[in-house]
């Protein structure tokens, strides 16, 4: 536990800081998948099923396990980037922060502890409401919580190991607009990978996002068939985002002791 | 036997090609207030980020409270008490969480915090101010704040970087006041500034640096007693017409010093002085006479003004 005592610390600092914000948040988690759902699911989704060579299941199946990988995503994304640079730069926590016994690493892995949380939060609130819409089951939506909160670490410890090596927030905005916007699109949430251009799918298949997505429907929509899900087995998935949130703790760690300790 | 809390010999800090701290050596002892003096610079910040062990050392040996920051910078900053040049505070915390923070990142327990908080609310006079926003406070209560945030852990060691740059006079007046008390209280501490009266005020012992190097290191009463006369003579005189007084006066004082508005005179006898310079028909617009201060110190030991 002594490794984590440092960790721990900072999660209490986060929370205490969102004390003071969590009815914002708290409350855009309920309203944006419902706004979400009901526009792409139900309002798109009336126009899809009612076309030729259908999913198998109904858009509105398809799309809201897309978008609860997505959210995940978007949410451990925004986790990584400008609280982190705020951190750093602008409020300057962290430097007085490590002025205490709390390394640069303990406010890595404090914010990624964070991170389990919210995600938790935001999934389970994500699924219960796709549930309530007739979108999901009960039962296999929450355990697509899981792995969904997986995606979004994968997302949250990189991005937060890349902020850690930017002068300023300028490059972050270029990272959603051109990073972070065409995975929401292309990874398979809105329509299946097979419907890209052929020479666009092996890149698709390489993004982070496919797999959160592809993870989340096999969790969530169980018995979907290759209409909905590849044949890739869910270790692949798993393996690969565990891989990459690895590598990325780690590196983001390192970075942020160089970043702060000059 | 007095006993040493840090001790530098050869701390070198490079950044690539330039050298900030320049192979310093000092020790700081137990109970004393100890001062960096110099200019924007000079290399105080670095060694105050060295000791913190938030920098790591370039070259040379260095240990705090004995131990190896380089190895052991969490315990050596669980005994710490760190006031940085710019505040961090929290802003969107209340002053009270900004306390309660810093105490759980020392790993104290939620009821040794709430006893300690009421304390050094009293300690920073801001015991009315529990419950406001850090960002609604001035300039002078943040920076009592971040003072009293520093000494939440109860620390051996308090290290102060420029505690009063940016406040107002009554402010920093109040603040030394706080410092002072601190001191009594037998408080180790390290303070930097660039303000002669602060080292003055403060500090029991100094050092003077000056681009990386020690220049100088006593009490701020014997280095002015080795350094400079007892009294200095400012001179100022009619705009344009300071150069040819300046010949007339060759020799009338122990040492001058020309600077771009005015002429000092550096004397152990300001009346005499002030005789001779009569005597040879000099009339300067504005005559100053007062004790030498660090300041002239650190003008003879470096050629240059503390402050540009």
């Amino acid at each position: 536990m002594t490794a984590l005592r440092g960790p721990i610390r900072v999660v209490e600092s986060e929370l205490l800081g969102y004390k003071r914000t969590w009815r914002g948040t708290a409350i855009s988690s309920f309203v944006n998948p419902l706004l979400f759902l009901t526009a792409m699911g139900l309002g798109v989704g009336s126009m899809v099923d009612s076309g030729e060579g259908g999913l198998g299941i109904s858009y509105l199946a398809f799309v809201a396990t897309g978008l609860m990988a997505a959210s995940a995503m978007q949410n451990g994304a925004a986790d990584g980037a400008f609280p982190v640079m705020a951190g750093i730069k602008w409020r300057k926590s962290f430097e007085g922060a490590i002025a205490t016994p709390i390394s640069p690493a303990d406010i890595v892995v404090g914010r990624f502890l964070w991170s389990i949380v919210r995600l938790t939060f935001i999934l389970v609130v994500f699924g219960a409401i796709a549930t309530l819409l007739d979108a999901m089951e009960f039962v296999p939506a929450m355990k697509a919580v899981p792995p969904g909160v997986l995606t979004g670490l994968a997302f949250t410890t990189s991005i937060t190991a890349f902020t850690v090596t930017r002068e300023n927030e300028t490059s972050l905005s270029t990272l959603f607009r051109f990073g972070i916007i065409p995975l929401f699109l292309f990874s398979g949430t809105f329509f299946p990978i097979s419907q890209l251009p052929g020479f666009l799918q092996p890149i698709a298949y390489a993004t982070p996002l496919f797999h959160g997505v592809e993870l989340v429907r096999k969790f969530a929509l169980p018995g979907a068939d290759s209409t909905v899900v590849t044949a890739i087995p869910v270790w692949v998935h798993l393996v690969y985002l565990v891989a990459l949130t690895a590598v990325s703790l780690y590196l983001a760690s390192r970075w942020l002791e160089k970043r702060l300790k000059k | 036997m007095t006993e040493a809390l840090v001790e530098a010999r050869g701390l070198t800090k490079k950044f690539e090609d330039f050298v900030a701290v320049d192979s310093i050596d000092f020790d700081i002892i137990k109970g004393e207030a100890f001062g960096f003096l110099g200019p924007n610079g000079a290399g105080k910040t670095s060694t105050m980020k060295m000791i913190t062990t938030v920098s790591p050392i370039t070259d040379g040996k260095m240990t705090v409270f004995g131990l190896d920051p380089t190895t052991q910078g969490r315990a050596i900053r669980q005994r710490l008490g760190v006031v940085p040049q710019e505040d961090n505070l929290d802003l969107e915390l209340t002053v009270a969480e900004n306390l309660y923070i810093y105490g759980r990142y020392h790993d104290m327990s939620r009821a040794s915090i709430r006893e300690r908080i009421v304390e050094l609310l009293d300690f920073a006079q801001l015991s009315d101010r529990a419950d406001a926003k850090v960002d609604s406070l001035s300039g002078g209560m943040k920076r009592r704040l971040t003072i009293a945030r520093a000494l939440i852990n109860d620390p051996d060691l308090v290290i102060l970087d420029e505690p009063t740059t940016g406040l107002d006079p009554q402010a920093r007046h109040a603040l030394w006041d706080r410092l002072y008390r601190l001191k009594q209280r037998g408080a180790t501490l390290i303070i930097t500034t660039h303000y002669m009266d602060e080292a003055e005020q403060l500090c029991d012992r100094l050092v003077v640096m000056d681009q990386g190097k020690i220049v100088a290191e006593d009490s701020p009463r014997k280095l002015i007693q080795t350094h400079a006369p007892r009294e200095v003579v400012e001179l100022r005189f009619e705009s344009g017409t300071q150069d040819e007084h300046v010949l007339k006066l060759d020799g009338v004082a122990q040492r001058t010093e020309v600077l771009a508005d005015r002429m000092l005179l550096y004397t152990d006898d300001a009346e005499a002085t002030q005789q001779e310079i009569e005597r040879r028909g000099v009339h300067p617009e504005q005559v100053l006479v007062r004790r030498s201060t660090l300041e002239d110190v650190f003008l003879k030991l470096t050629g240059r003004r503390l402050i540009d």
